[in-house]
């Protein structure tokens, strides 16, 4: 950068760190997701989907992973509840909301 | 033993057919029988590269569809007479190579006692780049530090991982090897540029070499001389280096570290 660039302010913004942690960020995810089934992204909404006609859950309250235990590969699923309090609090709210 | 390696990278134009032709004349120029095949059917270019487009034949899908001999197929390097050179086919059909196929031609070649045979893959994750890396013992991965080439290079070594017949087999996984090309040390230092650590760092694999954005590489396929045989510039003295690496010589990386600049160009910039 020379004096004049200084001067008036041509700043580094450094883009290759930038280009670093999205790649980092991106292939772990894509690495995480190899060899796994191409149905799972679309089971994992459907399930999802199910699960919200019966109990209030966040879109990442699922974590489908397939396991290997020896020979057989294991469907591992995940599903994170609303904490009781919570889920209390909001079905109070939902039966003022309806009175 | 025959050893075949895959010149691959998922991401078109960054340097696997560059790489393959001075691959090819690297291990020939050290006395080794090789011969060079190119993948990409439909859009042949390795014998552009190589300076034999006008001595083409007949080419890798007549060998696969036995109208000719591998013999008569196979183009005889004028400068180095253990390298050959396999080109491409024309055609428009992509069903052309088939994995019975290119298993016969390379079987045959291994049986002629060729040292190494490279084989230069086409961009993308189809049929020409599946059967390029399928049979090989070896990958370099070719890489630009650039996102969209890295994303698509851990792609591959992915496919490499499970998609070949090592992979397959489940013995010994095919050796990977990253080799980063256009590397401008300049902008790297400016932060303009992922370095090779950060690269190696995302991939997770070894680098056999770095290729400097080189005024040569151009001049090279202009003139169908393989860069490496331009011994005065940058890049065929980085793709002598990642050679010798590969056949297990211990070399410094060269190139990594911007040129220094004189007082008058720091002040005024550049």
């Amino acid at each position: 950068m020379g004096v004049f660039d200084f001067l008036f302010g041509k700043e580094n913004k450094n883009s290759a760190a930038v280009a670093k942690e999205r790649l980092r960020i991106i292939v772990a995810q894509e690495r995480s997701a190899r060899g796994t089934p191409d149905y799972l992204p679309l089971m994992r909404r459907e399930i999802l989907e199910v699960i919200r006609k019966y109990v209030k859950v966040d879109d990442d309250a699922i974590a489908i992973q397939v396991k290997r235990d020896g020979d057989q590969e294991v469907l591992d699923l995940t599903v994170t509840l609303p904490e009781k309090n919570d889920a209390k609090r909001e079905a109070r709210e939902n039966e003022k909301d309806e009175a | 033993m025959t050893e075949f390696i895959v010149v691959t990278s998922g991401k078109g134009g960054v340097g696997k057919t560059t790489t393959s032709a001075s691959l090819a004349v690297g291990l020939a120029k050290r006395g080794k029988k090789v011969a060079v095949i190119d993948f990409d059917v439909g859009l042949r270019n390795l014998d552009l590269i190589m300076g034999c487009e006008r001595r083409v034949v007949y080419d890798f899908v007549n060998v696969i569809h036995a109208e000719c001999t591998l013999k008569q197929a196979l183009i005889k390097d004028k400068r180095y007479e253990t390298l050959h050179v396999l080109a491409a086919s024309q055609t428009r059909d992509k069903e052309a190579l088939t994995r019975e196929g290119v298993e016969r031609v390379l079987n045959e070649l291994r049986d002629e006692g060729f040292d190494y045979v490279v084989c230069d893959s086409p961009a993308g994750i189809e049929k020409g780049a599946f059967l390029a890396m399928y049979f090989a013992d070896r990958a370099v991965v070719v890489v630009n530090p650039e996102v969209s080439s890295v994303r698509d290079s851990d792609r591959i070594l992915g496919l490499l991982a499970s998609k070949t017949r090592r992979a397959e087999a489940g013995g010994d996984p095919v050796q990977q090897h990253l080799l980063l090309t256009r590397y401008n040390p300049t902008r790297v230092a400016t932060g303009d540029m992922m370095s090779v650590d950060d690269v190696k760092e995302i991939l997770g694999i070894d680098v056999l070499g770095v290729i400097p954005e080189s005024e040569g590489v151009l001049a090279a396929s202009n003139a169908g001389v393989p860069v490496i045989l331009d011994e005065t510039s940058s890049a065929g003295q980085a793709y002598e280096d990642a050679i010798a690496r590969l056949l297990g010589e211990d070399r410094p990386m060269r190139f990594l570290d911007a040129p220094k600049k004189g007082i008058l160009s720091r002040l005024f910039g550049s």
